[in-house]
């Protein structure tokens, strides 16, 4: 139990920075658009979603319609349908934990469930999807509301530590593409996704991206047998 | 702004995010075996889903101007060669975003 609970720390290692930051920072600007540190507080702890976090500030402070926030939400949030089909497996006999692991499943800690897990035997596996979804979640927290408290005193210049996300990214794409030998899938999800950036651009790229990566792979058939 | 709109506000995007993140747990996790497709798909998925995440961090690159993509496009470089060299995750990102921040807050 202590070697999961140090494997799942130093895999969170990257996650801290970057929620540390990106938290900060979401506290920083809430505070700066004159919300109090429990709505702060809150929104990370419940909605515990990044981008969309940013989103709803702009959304509040200009008093967007219920239903142009529920919209909002389903655009910027609709990946995570992926996530939970690609879990489905790792997640089912989860337990108890299980509702908390699948609110849990952001962007991030996704990338770091989704793929081969770390030299652990598999009695911990439901440990460290525990400890990893928890750390993460906290740190997110955490960043948050220090950002939210501590803002103005802060003058540490951090621009580009944000980078730490998409870094995390590259490793675990570099990761998976090594651990496997069929390569379409990320070279279909790559390809899909920038030719959508170009044609729809960065703000509603995502969601075209998604059906068709889906369309895609549904009708890819010739390796599907090796990879469960 | 009142107190409850932001509240309310606060709420719906807090259901229909965890909404989105139990919507497959739920329609396929009945006593019912998943379909062979959607089984398929959570086979193949997270490799086309990480190549995703990596356009979606660099969506906001911009080729008019040199400091609109050089910065992502070395650090990206120093990310992926240090992991293929030395394998450690922990230090290509830590490095790769060193490197970010170097670039972008004193060279360009």
């Amino acid at each position: 139990m202590k070697r999961t609970l140090k494997t799942a720390f130093l895999a969170t290692l990257p996650v801290m920075t970057g929620y540390l930051v990106l938290g900060f920072g979401f506290g920083i600007i809430m505070r700066s658009e004159g919300f109090g540190i429990p709505i702060t507080f809150v929104m990370s702890l419940a909605i515990y979603a990044g981008s969309m976090q940013y989103v709803a500030v702009g959304l509040m402070t200009g008093g967007a319609s219920l239903i142009t926030t529920v919209l909002t939400t389903l655009m910027v949030n609709a990946r995570h349908l992926f996530y939970g089909i690609s879990m489905l497996d790792r997640y089912r006999d989860t337990g108890k934990a299980k509702p908390y692991l699948i609110f849990g499943l952001t962007d991030e800690t996704y990338s770091l469930v989704c793929g081969e897990l770390p030299d652990i035997d598999t009695v911990h596996t439901r440990a460290y999807y525990i400890l990893v979804t928890l750390f993460d979640h906290f740190y997110w927290v955490l960043g948050s509301v220090l950002g939210a408290v501590l803002g103005t005193l802060v003058s540490f210049n951090s621009e580009g530590i944000d980078f730490a996300l998409t870094a995390l990214f590259v490793t675990v794409f570099l990761d998976q593409w090594l651990n496997t030998k069929k390569h379409a899938p990320a070279i279909i999800g790559t390809i899909t996704s920038t030719a959508c950036l170009l044609i729809f651009g960065s703000d509603s790229f995502l969601i075209p991206s998604m059906l068709v990566i889906a369309l895609i792979l549904s009708l890819y058939r010739s390796e599907d047998k090796s990879n469960e | 702004m009142n107190e409850a709109y932001i509240w309310l506000t606060v709420a719906a995007i807090a259901l229909v995010t965890a909404a989105i993140r139990f919507l497959p747990f739920a329609v396929f996790n009945g006593g019912r075996k998943t379909p062979r497709l959607i089984e398929k798909l959570g086979g193949t998925l997270p490799y086309a889903i990480m190549g995703m995440l990596v356009v979606y961090c660099l969506k906001d690159m911009r080729f008019t101007a040199i400091e609109g993509f050089l910065p992502q496009l070395i650090s990206c470089a120093v990310v992926g060669i240090l992991y293929l060299w030395r394998r450690n995750k922990l230090l290509s990102i830590v490095t790769g975003t060193v490197c970010y921040m170097l670039l972008v807050q004193l060279v360009f």
